[in-house]
């Protein structure tokens, strides 16, 4: 506390401030030094494909993690403090309900954890459900409940009291395409009510959708930052992206794909062009070289094409 | 193929250290305790403690207290011990002061030699009405003790003092066949004067700090030496061990549903609601402390449930002992709610829990007397069940509703179990912290 109350009050305003975070598990550094900053109001996507360390630094925000070095400041608090737990709340990826309970009974649970009571716990309770679009189905266990729908009421049991920050660690694992979109429109009712919002996800469209401004995490570091469109300027400038599926022999092509200033993944090839006509070229001369070429596309790069630039990897490697 | 299914089965269940216990260790410690308590080593029968109080003071009784003393199967007192080594021995006991002892399960047995029984110590013919019986006061809870007193009684008359006995023989010998010639009253008399010689000997051999105290023998019939037996503890019980089985399977019980639902935690865990709860303004000590409460409700319902069908069904005396039985089942449930949550914080996994908790349990249960009534048990193995709860619980219980003792009796199982939950509990915070940070 005395470190909230010593932090310079511009600071201290901001719903999350991380400064130099490390975090080793035995000889695995899950979080390299990670510096993020949300401003309020914001929703700031954190992208990046399985393991480069987005849950760790939601847990180290929410103080589930405690990290070898490094500061979290929650609204100017330190994290797993009393005034940084009331001040956020928290959807783990896992469906961390009680399937017995039925949904109206775990939303009073959590409320009560969260100190709620009375009146303000009723209305809270009958806020979340009508949310969560689960207000017919408040009296049936949990355990019952379709896989959207538990995913919905563990989104509304990590709101049940009203945070200024929610942090959002992959809402949408396992969830159907219809049950996503209805994920989408409740975390869209959150933004448009002017809520700060951390949302992790390995899904491009839904950072693209959802977020103001995204960072995007590998290896435990934050890579770049910015909106979708200063990441794709600032890795690609005005240059457009042409996809092309070959035929032949994989080492051949990816020799090819190589010397040509491209990249390979997930059996197509990547190449940057500044103007349309550069593409004509390029299939002349692998047509010279002996590839067939089955597919091409152009297009403009996307977060999707930032990442595998940066990392050369794909997001859902 | 069989081979490969075997060899992966055996790698399983070597990696599974949960079963491999539960495999092989459990039936071991299971054949261990049965087999020191049924097998009957001479070395390791227990020990009967028996106060005699002797109101006669003839030489015939004190040659019985002294019989009775020299038998290796008996522990005998004539007061209590006292309070430090230079202390001035404690007064002896006393008819009423004996039967307290007995009441308050202190020792399964005391005899009374009353005033008067030294001067007609045999009953070739039943009670004659010449002399007091000794009495015999038991508690009715120990079925082995009385026999086994009552059986060393005779033995010890028959040799520890054999010229009173012959001295009774004499007197019914003239009264029933019109007394002896001069010159077999002769021998006779020159017998008695080896017999007190033989008695003398003894004593001063038994005085002395080297010697040894020798069986004298047997050859003896029994049965000459009349006792009134009375059991001064449960003989007006309907249903005499009733309140005994409802304490001792009940808390073997509270102890496996104690754990298993302190595994709820292991459950919350593995599904992230612990993390989520732990997020909110739940601390770990208010989580322990929550789940302390419900368990230790769920454990005092269960108790409250089984001695309510007591009293249904087998007509176990309740009303009068409701205070009691409040007091040493929440005294209990305290105990066992704790001991649930200080295992479940131990183990990271539910089958780890379900493995070490039946091996503790049962184990626990067998030494503490939940399966067999520790009396039985050798003196070794009464004592290691003081480290259970079931014995302390056993023993409270035990005290409400078969003793009739108040409740400032049971301030040693109250303080002990109460002791006992605090100290799982703060183990359990301890252990804890490593779910406080992932």
């Amino acid at each position: 506390m005395s470190t909230a109350v010593s932090a310079p009050a511009a600071v201290a305003a901001l719903p999350v401030e991380v400064t130099g975070l490390m975090k080793r598990f035995g000889s695995l550094t899950a979080l390299d030094g990670v510096s993020l900053r949300l401003e309020p109001g914001i929703c700031l996507g954190l992208l990046g494909p399985n393991g480069a360390g987005k849950s760790t630094l939601i847990r180290s925000i929410v103080g589930r993690v405690l990290p070898d070095s490094g500061h979290v400041r929650i609204f100017g608090a330190e994290a797993s403090t009393a005034a940084a737990r009331q001040a956020l709340g928290w959807i783990p990826q896992e469906l961390a309900i009680y399937p017995r309970l039925t949904c109206r009974e775990n939303l009073i649970s959590f409320g009560k954890y969260q100190g709620l009571g009375g009146a303000r716990l009723a209305e809270q309770v009958q806020w979340c459900l009508h949310w969560a679009a689960l207000e017919d189905r408040a009296g049936d266990a949990a355990g019952k409940l379709s896989g959207g729908m538990k995913r919905r009421l563990n989104m509304a049991a990590g709101i049940i009291h009203k945070p200024r920050l929610v942090l959002m660690d992959e809402p949408t694992v396992g969830v159907d395409p219809q049950s996503r979109n209805r994920i989408f429109e409740m975390i869209e009712q959150l933004r448009s009510e002017g809520m700060s919002i951390l949302y992790t996800t390995h899904y491009m469209e839904e950072a693209e959708r959802l977020c103001d401004r995204i960072a995007i995490i590998d290896h435990g570091r934050i890579i770049a930052e910015g909106t979708g469109e200063e990441l794709v300027r600032n890795a690609f400038g005005t240059r457009s992206e042409v996809t092309a599926r070959f035929s032949g022999n994989p080492e051949e092509i990816a020799a090819w794909v190589k010397q040509r200033g491209g990249s390979m993944g997930e059996g197509t090839a990547q190449f940057t062009v500044a103007r349309p006509t550069e593409i004509a070229p390029l299939l002349d001369d692998a047509s010279m070289s002996g590839i067939g070429i089955e597919d091409v596309s152009l297009r403009r790069p996307n977060l999707e094409s930032v990442f595998l630039h940066l990392t050369g990897r794909e997001l859902r490697d | 193929m069989i081979s490969a299914i075997v060899r992966t089965a055996i790698t399983g269940l070597r990696r599974d250290r949960a079963s491999l216990a539960l495999s092989f260790v459990l039936p071991i410690a299971f054949f261990t305790i049965f087999a020191m308590v049924f097998s009957g080593q001479h070395d390791t029968i227990p020990q009967v403690k028996l106060i005699v109080v002797d109101e006669d003071h003839s030489s015939a009784s004190r040659d019985l207290v002294r019989g009775l003393q020299r038998e290796g199967s008996l522990v005998v007192s004539t007061h209590a011990d006292a309070k430090g080594q230079n202390a001035p021995a404690p007064p002896d006991y006393t008819a009423a002061t004996a039967e307290a002892q007995v009441k308050a399960g202190n020792v399964p047995v005391a005899l009374i030699i009353p005033a008067g029984w030294g001067q007609h110590p045999l009953a070739f013919n039943g009670s004659d009405g010449k002399a007091p019986e000794i009495q015999l006061l038991n508690d009715q809870s120990d079925t082995i003790a009385p026999q086994i007193v009552a059986g060393l009684l005779q033995k010890a008359a028959m040799t520890s003092m054999p010229a009173s006995m012959a001295g009774e023989g004499e007197k019914y010998m003239k009264q029933y066949i019109g007394g002896l010639t001069p010159e077999q009253q002769k021998r006779w008399d020159a017998n008695m004067t080896q017999l007190n010689a033989l008695e003398k000997r003894r004593d001063d051999a038994q005085a002395a700090p080297t010697a040894t105290a020798k069986d004298p023998g047997s050859g003896f019939s029994s049965g000459m030496i009349k006792v009134e037996t009375r059991g001064v503890v449960g003989e007006h019980k309907n249903k005499n061990m009733i309140s005994f089985y409802a304490a001792a399977i009940g808390v073997m019980f509270l102890l496996f549903t104690a754990s298993g639902s302190a595994g709820s935690l292991l459950e919350e865990q593995e599904s992230g609601t612990l993390d989520r709860v732990l997020s909110s303004r739940v601390t770990m000590t208010t989580l322990l402390a929550g789940k302390l409460t419900f368990n230790t409700l769920l454990a005092f319902a269960q108790l409250t449930v089984m001695f309510l069908w007591g009293w249904a069904v087998f007509h176990l005396e309740i009303s009068g002992h409701v205070s009691g039985f409040v007091v040493m089942g929440l005294c209990t449930a305290f105990a066992v709610a704790a001991f649930g949550i200080f295992l479940a914080s131990m183990c990271h996994t539910r089958g780890q829990l379900g493995a070490v908790s039946t091996l503790l349990i049962l184990v626990m249960s067998s030494v503490g007397g939940s399966m067999f009534p520790r009396f039985m048990m050798p003196e070794a193995m009464q004592k290691a069940g003081l480290f259970t709860i079931n014995a302390w619980a056993i023993d409270g219980f035990q005290k409400i509703f078969w003793r009739d003792l108040p409740i400032p009796a049971l301030w040693p199982q109250v303080s002990v179990l109460l002791g006992i939950g605090i100290m799982l509990f703060v183990l359990s915070r301890r252990i804890a912290r490593r779910w406080k940070f992932v």
